[in-house]
């Protein structure tokens, strides 16, 4: 009852500090994204390679995927095994717009979003009232399907041979896509873009409705939250962003094919997770960029690419058991804290 | 073997490119022959997967993890019973092999590895299977070479086909399905009326106490896990002569165990039994009515399963 009264009081004072604080944050958010933007929009001026524009291309994609899964494994306590999905939708479904129809980017892009919105919302209304590890493999389930239609659906997708025959990319706003800079810039844009808004709903007050929701679901729906529209909702954004992630990754090969949808696509982004740690938003952005790294590498020494993740897998999962950026924030707060007792 | 048999329905099907050919479908629910090739069929189908997931629902039920990678054990068993097909001629050792190796591969697996994230939340169990995952194809990638294999039909069996108003059965099939019958009503038997099956249902329901009781919870675990991969491994090995084999052949069959489990209910052995022969006759009878959607079919069977009971047909309210 008193603890009742005194956080009843104590009230006000701290929701208008609080906003204060979330307020200084969601600038400084923004300023270090526009910073981010400006390194990486400048990288093109200073060096010509164009392995390294097409890494950062790979990069935003997966980055892009990889950070919308954190919001489902890391802040809700959903493990999806099929969120790979929709990175093939947003890629299979964007090509496909583009080809048949030939309306401007900008259209096909939304047009992309919100066909991935329905069909997010179909399954996400069945997969999340489901308990953790049936909901990851019904997630699965729905992914096998969806690659499964994708492989019979030959007339519409191609099949097995995946969507040839390029995607047109008209010229837009200035925009030409079929120039590598401006493609390189654009995916700039959309994954720092991308990467803002998903920190602003992870910091949102939803954001931290879906942390309780992760740490005690039944205590969450008794202070009368939904979980189920809650979860509902981040399930479908995730899925948006995961979408977006696929059509960076169709306009980069210009093309879609069946393994952007098959379930190791989901394998790979549980994986970047774990590799770059899910404690921390950028966490999954690390790990794109040291699965990426790996992936080069060892394709390039060995056929037996399988054995070489696995092993790193297994020394992630067994090993250490927790992420990479886990680890340097551990490390910086032990620093933190030690420094803090000596001064 | 169906070509034989249903012949003018699927070139009926195949000339008119339809995705959905209710006509092939009626037509054979109305001729005896194609219904007992059809149905033959599915029992196949879902024989085998019963063998899967009833080792993956055990798994689950005792250990309480999801072997992801109990798609590897159907693959080496598989493979172990070709190449001891190969070497020694002798179809029964070729068995032994498939579900003894398996057996073995599969208390190692379990005592080094998965038993180290028992503790551990649920994506680390994951991480840990889908590495093996990725491991064992490539292994099997190593050994035994990327390209298609297939063991061939022992000679035992190669006799003619019987004959069952007009539809045509082969004699392997019926030991397939026998011998998974066998491994049925055994397992079924020796968990509700033996000792160890005792003392294996009181470790999946209170753990703790059974080892406070003085009972090697480690040996019931190891050994649950090796049980449940030579399940695997013996339907690997029985599917070994029918199927062609190739590294990742696991995948499709441990995605379609779990929508047999799923449907069934998790920790059912008869929820599994059940669950599997509806997959198989879905498979076996879609496939002439959706020929493009057969596996479709199924994800929207278990989603209806799910939609009307959550934890499945069999399956118990999880506390």
């Amino acid at each position: 009852m008193t603890e009742l009264q005194a956080e009843r009081t104590g009230e006000p004072l701290s929701v208008a500090r609080d906003e204060a604080r979330s307020q200084r944050s969601r600038y400084l958010d923004v300023l270090m994204a526009l910073a981010a933007f400006g390194v990486l929009a400048s990288l093109p001026l200073f060096f010509g390679s164009k392995a390294l524009l097409d890494f950062v291309i790979r990069c935003s994609a997966f980055g892009l995927f990889a950070t919308s899964l954190n919001l489902l494994v890391g802040y809700t306590g959903m493990i999806s095994f099929g969120h790979g999905m929709f990175f093939g939708l947003g890629a299979y479904g964007f090509g496909l717009i583009m080809q048949r129809t030939g309306i401007p980017v900008p259209a096909a892009f939304v047009a992309t979003l919100v066909i991935t919105a329905i069909i997010a919302t179909v399954i996400g209304a069945i997969c999340v009232r489901l308990k953790e590890i049936y909901f990851a493999f019904v997630t699965l389930a729905f992914q096998m399907l969806i690659h499964s239609t994708i492989l019979s659906w030959a007339s519409l997708t191609g099949g097995d041979q995946g969507l040839r025959g390029g995607i047109p990319r008209p010229v837009f706003l200035g925009i030409d896509l079929s120039n590598h800079v401006h493609l390189y810039v654009t995916s700039c844009a959309l994954l720092v873009t991308g990467l803002l808004l998903m920190r602003q709903i992870a910091q949102s007050p939803f954001g931290y409705t879906l942390r309780m929701i992760r740490d005690n679901a039944n205590r969450a729906s008794f202070i009368g939250i939904d979980v189920w529209r809650a979860k509902l909702t981040i399930f479908v954004l995730a899925a948006l962003f995961a979408a977006t992630g696929g059509i960076v990754m169709a306009l980069f090969v210009s093309g879609a094919y069946p393994e952007f949808a098959y379930w190791t696509i989901s394998g790979e982004g549980i994986f970047i997770n774990m590799l770059g740690g899910v404690t921390t938003f950028l966490g999954p952005m690390v790990g794109t960029v040291l699965l990426l790294i790996l992936n080069d590498t060892v394709t390039r020494l060995t056929e037996y690419y399988g054995i070489v993740l696995g092993i790193v897998i297994l020394f992630f999962a067994i090993g250490l058991r927790k992420g990479l950026m886990d680890f340097v924030v551990e490390w910086y707060v032990q620093r933190r804290d030690g420094a803090g007792e000596r001064g | 073997m169906l070509n034989g048999f249903c012949a003018p329905i699927i070139a009926a099907r195949r000339n008119g490119y339809l995705p959905v050919d209710l006509d092939a479908l009626t037509g054979c629910l109305a001729s005896p022959a194609c219904l007992v090739t059809q149905t033959t069929s599915g029992f196949i189908i879902g024989m085998l997967l019963f063998l899967v997931a009833v080792g993956l629902t055990l798994i689950f039920g005792v250990l309480k993890v999801v072997n992801f990678s109990h798609g590897a054990f159907y693959m080496f068993g598989a493979y172990f019973a070709m190449t001891a097909y190969q070497l020694s001629g002798s179809f029964a050792l070729a068995m032994f092999c498939g579900a003894a190796g398996t057996a073995l591969l599969g208390l190692i697996f379990e005592r080094v590895f998965m038993s180290r994230v028992y503790g551990a939340d649920v994506l680390m169990q994951l991480l840990v299977c889908y590495a093996f995952v990725l491991i064992f194809d490539d292994v099997v990638r190593m050994v035994w070479g990327p390209e298609f294999r297939s063991m061939g039909m022992p000679a035992a069996f190669q006799v003619m086909p019987l004959f069952i108003a007009g539809g045509v059965v082969p004699p392997y099939y019926l030991l397939l399905i026998g011998v998974a019958l066998v491994a049925a009503v055994i397992l079924g038997l020796g968990l509700a009326r033996t000792r160890l099956g005792k003392v294996i249902r009181a470790a999946a329901h209170n753990p703790g106490m059974v080892s406070a009781l003085g009972i090697n919870t480690g040996l019931i675990y190891g050994g649950v896990f090796a049980l449940g991969g030579m399940l695997a491994g013996l339907a690997g090995a029985l599917a070994a002569p029918v199927r062609s084999l190739t590294p990742g052949m696991g995948f499709s069959v441990l995605i379609e165990s779990f929508i047999v489990t799923v449907i069934g209910g998790m920790g059912s052995i008869l929820g599994a039994l059940i669950g599997a022969l509806l997959i198989g006759m879905i498979r076996s009878f879609g496939s002439l009515g959706f020929p493009l959607f057969t596996e479709g079919l199924m994800y929207l069977f278990m989603v209806i399963v799910l939609v009307i009971r959550p934890t499945g047909l069999f399956g118990k309210e999880v506390a």
